[in-house]
């Protein structure tokens, strides 16, 4: 079986907002929430870097430790998803998860939480397959389909990268033994003169 | 040669060579100026390893998704919450509340009720006015509903889910959720006014310490003195002052998303709200089994506002004695 991983090349990611604005469009997320975001340190400066973020489907997922209606689950493929008919918007989620990856439409006044919604690999829910409810509440579930998530399949540089996880540490791997430019082996000037 | 002129040579040469002695060793200083150069080349740093020096620095960069903490890549801290509250929050806190139940039932079984030692007189006196018994009430019952509907959410998922289902568990977490977040600002609102009214009957004293030493008169058969509250009364009135304002500041930060509170701030103030609400919940209990079934009469007081005076002069004897000489400096 399959264990599904994104990566995200920080030597490629040219902070396009592809990935981002791909997912939007693909699922329709309401308005507010982003599932995917890039991240850039040093914005600017020589040395720039970005990074796509969105869910990375946790092993042992902070989120769905503290959810107290327990309302994730974890695929076979490794996908965490959760079930929004039970969500009740307690945010716990978002407090736990260290990539901000959980979101809230806003519901009511003070900024009260709606049913929270996320990455969901592009795997819909836990409705039936490319049923009505599930693209209404998920959105449209292309592992059903046979495919990769639309942000990984849409990056022009091929930074982000999505897929089972043995396949998409191979293909990194061969990356970065053929990448020209920068070594990746840092560190090795500075230890071996020869 | 003149001797003199000897003399000068050789104190210049002495001059050149100590010179000499002070100087060379800092030619030392020439080689390593160009290994100062060579250590600069090696500083440039690796531009991906910053990137994550970064990011766990907690450092914020920037994202075209905005808001709030969209630029923070990663935040560490949900993992301490998750630790502390799922691990020795929850579970010494069902310690603690589980041990106050059984030291009350033990309590009760080993004291029984503090019964009157005198019969009634038939006789009452106020104590607490209509204004007052409505502050108490309000408050109690909204501390029940927020302590039942809190606790839910804190246990729920291993007492309740077994019992309810998933789904059905999660109708009712959903009522509770928001019945806590809107009946919380109330219930501050009743705590607030409760301090305010009963301030004045709280200040502490040495009476109150001797009501301790005796244990308040439930253990033992001593009868110690006690004003219009006792010290116990008072300290829970000071717990409810203290440690209620904590949790109300807290509860605020928790119920009002919408002000940009960064998660860090959450999470302090998720653990000092579940660990303040888990001690004023056991400190509740024991109040609660003192003004009902741990101590005869105590309850009509808070009920129908008039206690008798075998029960005022018994329990809080000073009251009584003030209420007295009040009443005659009035005939009088
Ligand atoms: S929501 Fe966050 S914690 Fe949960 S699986 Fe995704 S990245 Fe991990
Ligand atoms: S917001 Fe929803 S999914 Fe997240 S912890 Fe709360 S109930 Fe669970």
């Amino acid at each position: 079986m399959a264990r599904m991983k994104f990566l995200c090349d920080e030597e490629r990611c040219i902070e396009c907002n592809a990935c981002v604005t791909a997912c939007k469009n693909e699922h329709e997320v309401p308005w507010g929430v982003n599932r995917r975001r890039v991240v850039t340190m040093d914005d600017g400066l020589p040395g720039e870097k970005s990074i796509s973020v969105a869910c990375m489907h946790c092993t042992d997922a902070p989120c769905q430790a503290v959810c107290p209606v327990d309302c994730f689950y974890t695929t076979d493929d490794g996908v965490v998803l959760h079930d929004k008919d039970m969500c009740i918007g307690c945010g716990y989620c978002l407090y736990a998860c260290p990539f901000g990856a959980p979101q809230y439409p806003q519901e009511g006044a003070f900024g009260a939480r709606g049913k929270m919604d996320k990455c969901t690999f592009c795997g819909g829910g836990p409705e039936e397959d490319h049923s009505h409810e599930e693209l209404e509440k998920y959105g449209r579930n292309r592992l059903a389909e046979g495919k990769l998530p639309l942000c990984a399949e849409m990056c022009s540089t091929k930074a982000l990268i999505a897929g089972d996880g043995d396949i998409v540490s191979d293909l990194f791997r061969n990356r970065v033994i053929r990448r020209q430019g920068r070594q990746e082996t840092w560190g090795w000037d500075t230890a071996y003169q020869d | 040669m003149t001797l003199s002129k000897r003399k000068k040579m050789m104190s210049l040469t002495g001059i050149l060579m100590l010179l000499a002695i002070f100087l060379l060793p800092m030619t030392g200083y020439i080689s390593t100026g160009f290994a100062n150069e060579n250590e600069q080349q090696a500083k440039i740093t690796n531009p991906k390893s910053d990137y994550w020096r970064l990011v766990r620095g907690n450092e914020k960069g920037y994202s075209a998704v905005k808001g709030r903490e969209t630029n923070e890549l990663i935040q560490g801290s949900g993992q301490n919450w998750r630790a502390l509250r799922n691990g020795p929050v929850a579970t010494y806190g069902s310690w603690m509340i589980g041990l106050t139940l059984a030291v009350l039932a033990l309590f009760y079984l080993w004291r029984g009720k503090v019964e009157l030692t005198h019969p009634r007189t038939g006789e009452t006196v106020e104590r607490w006015s209509v204004k007052e018994r409505r502050i108490h009430w309000v408050t109690a019952i909204l501390f029940i509903i927020l302590a039942v509907t809190g606790m839910s959410l804190l246990y729920g998922r291993l007492v309740l889910i077994p019992v309810f289902g998933h789904h059905g568990f999660s109708a009712y977490a959903e009522i509770a959720k928001w019945a806590h977040n809107l009946l919380g600002p109330l219930f501050m609102v009743g705590l607030l006014s409760m301090i305010i009214n009963w301030f004045k009957y709280n200040y502490l004293n040495k009476i109150d310490l001797q009501w301790f030493k005796d244990f308040g008169g439930m253990i033992g058969d001593k009868h110690p003195s006690a004003e219009k509250l006792n010290g116990g009364e008072k300290m829970w009135f000071w717990s409810l002052t203290v440690i209620g304002i904590a949790l109300c500041l807290t509860g605020l930060v928790l119920d009002f998303p919408n002000f940009d509170q960064e998660r860090e701030v959450i999470q302090i103030s998720h653990l000092t709200h579940v660990i303040t609400a888990l001690v004023l919940t056991s400190f509740a209990l024991g109040h609660i089994y003192i003004g009902t079934i741990g101590t005869e009469g105590a309850l009509e007081g808070m009920v129908t506002g008039k206690v008798d005076t075998a029960w005022a002069e018994q329990h809080h004897d000073l009251w009584m004695k003030e209420l007295r000489q009040s009443e005659d400096s009035k005939s009088g």
